[in-house]
């Protein structure tokens, strides 16, 4: 990639220190979002994608904390900033929004007072232009009658219409990041299609990019222009979308692909991955994925893959290393 | 909301009917007012005349409905001891318990709720694990020992604060009060303390449990993630969030601290309305005891009404009439 990347992460590790030793759950992952880009990044619950981008907003609850390695934002780090100078960071030059519209707003406020909240934080404006201001992004994700919706409360919008308040709320400071965590996971199939396609002209029509975590892979193939595959808080793949969606190089993403069911196909039986992630406790040595692997071979139970760049595509697993490509044909 | 309101006050009046029944029955059935007035010799005779002049042989409904209409305008009857107007002793006591009640609940709010924020905030640091300790100490002493403690050191041992009644008195109309003088001021501290202490200590355990459990929400977590500051996170979106249930128990509080002042009063002989409940029960003087019963509940009932309309005031989602509810689609 030839531009300089808006986001950097290099080597990130997230640990929690428990009673009975540190469960690392984001282990030595590294990927980078260049302006404009969206990065989908899918994989199970528990395998760290939400972690890392809480660690990116700088948001991680303790006792989570980053072990290791650097975020950094325009080349500037971020991941050791005092709590004041990344707050200026948040909402300002990283926007969030979060999986459930119905918990993320306070409901004692009108979204109004929320959005003019946030703006006179973070922008040089007065009352009137920041409500100015919040009239028209009420306009721009879509809610009918802005200038009278502005005073009501939250519990007066449905589900879908209080994700789009939440969208113009990580937009209202124009961030150049948006870290959207399971956006769409909460609502009805019906309207997820709408937020999507919502969050992804927003994102262009600002020229921000966006870090899309969820788990649906269709949400992905419809938005993202490239996706982190991540499993037990490692990335097992990352590349542009289509070649990681059409073909697949890592075992497990070959599985993740096949457990997803086409319209038309002939196809009666879905295929499924057997067994499940581990525990972080339980991580096995070698490839984390190797006990569950159809295609697994010695080297994967003694010593952990790197990312090896095949194409456009990192792909963390010994099929890939010149020197096994024999020994696993 | 005015259908709310009304729904209210009718409640309050079925409250405030029953408790009136309570009282009633005192008369019936704690003692003979009869005997208690006409004394150790009487003629069948008297006996009788008094029982018609007093309506003692009405029917007990009607003596109910009697009981009841003149309550509703404050009429009480004449105390079997000081043989005076229940209602004037009470008019008069009323100024030293509600100053004294005021003094304690204000001393619990604006101490009990910072120092729930901060220990609610600073959740780990000794400050507040200290805080948490005492407080466990607040709330398990019983009221009169820590009146007995405080009278020890600060008016025995240092001699600092009066350990007894309510210094001088202004009046003011028929209102006595004890802040204009500073006597009075010097004998409000120790008995406002001792009444405050336990209310003190249960809002601050109250605002930290419901500290912790806003902090924890998703709209703060959003507002962190939009980057506020951090006094408008935590003052401005999770302290109001925990006003609900704070006002709640404040409310109930204040009512519990009026009606249980009568041990304080009793420690510091502190001429309120809970002094005189105390000696009246020592006396078996009914119409007090029955006049007190029926203004305490009296007072939880306006009480309660309040603390409902509050709710209203803290709360968007109950303000809203249904028709304008709901949202629109999508």
């Amino acid at each position: 990639m030839s531009v300089e990347p808006l986001l950097e992460v290099r080597n990130l590790r997230v640990e929690f220190p428990t009673r009975r030793g540190t469960l690392v759950a984001v282990d030595d992952i590294s990927f980078s979002i260049a302006p404009g880009e969206v990065l989908g990044v899918v994989g199970e619950s528990g395998a760290g994608k939400s972690l890392t981008g809480a660690a990116i907003i700088g948001l991680l609850e303790p006792p989570g904390r980053v072990a290791g390695g650097e975020i950094r934002l325009d080349g500037k780090r971020i991941d050791n900033l005092p709590y004041e100078a990344m707050r200026r960071i948040r909402g300002r030059e990283i926007g969030a929004i979060f999986q459930d519209p119905l918990t993320s707003l306070n409901p004692l406020y009108t979204v109004g007072r929320q959005l003019t909240e946030t703006i006179l934080t973070h922008l040089d404006v007065d009352e009137a232009e920041a409500r100015a201001r919040a009239i028209k992004l009420l306009q721009d994700v879509g809610i009918p009658a802005a200038e009278r919706r502005i005073d009501h409360y939250p519990h007066q919008f449905s589900g879908g219409m209080r994700q789009r308040v939440v969208i113009a709320l990580a937009l209202c400071a124009n961030p150049r990041l948006i870290v959207a965590d399971e956006p769409t996971t909460a609502l009805d199939v019906s309207i997820q299609a709408q937020i999507i396609t919502l969050i992804k002209r927003l994102c262009r029509d600002h020229g921000a990019s966006v870090m899309l975590v969820t788990h649906d892979m269709g949400v992905i193939a419809e938005t993202a222009d490239r996706v982190a595959v991540m499993y037990a808080g490692r990335i097992a793949e990352i590349g542009p979308v289509r070649d990681v969606i059409k073909r697949a190089k890592h075992p497990y993403t070959e599985g993740l692909m096949g457990s997803i069911p086409k319209l038309g196909g002939s196809e009666t039986k879905l295929a499924q991955i057997d067994g499940a992630m581990p525990r972080l406790t339980a991580i096995p040595k070698g490839c984390a994925f190797n006990p569950r692997c159809p295609k697994v071979f010695g080297r994967c139970r003694e010593e952990r893959p790197e990312p090896i760049q095949v194409g456009d595509t990192k792909v963390a697993c010994w099929l890939y290393d010149s020197a096994n490509k024999a020994a696993a044909e | 909301m005015i259908a709310f309101v009304i729904r209210r006050l009718l409640q309050a009046v079925l409250v405030m009917l029953a408790v009136g029944f309570v009282a009633f029955s005192l008369f019936a059935y704690v003692g003979d007012p009869v005997a208690i007035m006409l004394g150790q010799d009487f003629t069948q005779e008297a006996r009788d005349r008094l029982i018609r002049e007093l309506g003692l042989d009405q029917p007990f409904v009607v003596q109910y409905f009697r009981f009841v209409l003149a309550a509703a305008q404050g009429e009480f009857g004449i105390s079997y001891r000081l043989a005076r107007p229940v209602t004037d002793l009470l008019v008069e006591r009323l100024p030293a318990t509600l100053e004294l009640s005021l003094c304690a609940a204000a001393i619990a709010l604006f101490v009990g709720v910072p120092l729930g924020v901060y220990t609610g905030l600073k959740r780990d640091t000794w400050g507040s694990r200290f805080l948490l300790t005492v407080s466990l100490v607040g709330v398990s002493l019983p009221t009169f020992l820590i009146g007995i403690l405080l009278i020890l050191v600060f008016s025995v041992m240092l001699g600092w604060l009066p350990s007894f009644g309510r210094g001088t008195v202004v009046q003011l109309g028929w209102w006595s009060t004890g802040f204009l003088t500073g006597s009075g001021l010097r004998a409000l501290i120790l008995p406002s303390i001792t009444l405050a202490l336990f209310q003190l200590t249960l809002i601050m355990r109250l605002v930290r449990s419901e500290m912790l459990e806003v902090l924890r929400t998703d709209y703060i977590k959003f507002a962190r993630a939009r980057g506020l500051r951090n006094r408008a996170v935590n003052f401005g979106h999770a302290l109001k969030n925990t006003l609900v249930p704070v006002i709640t128990i404040t409310g109930l509080q204040l009512g519990g601290i009026i009606a249980f002042a009568i041990v304080t009063e009793t420690v510091f002989q502190w001429p309120g309305m809970g002094f005189l409940f105390i000696q009246s029960v020592q006396a078996a003087d009914i119409p007090v005891m029955s006049a007190y019963l029926v203004m305490i509940a009296f007072f939880f009932v306006v009480i309660n009404l309040v603390v409902d309309l509050l709710y209203y005031a803290v709360d968007p989602r109950l303000r809203i009439d249904k028709g304008a509810a709901g949202g629109h689609g999508h």
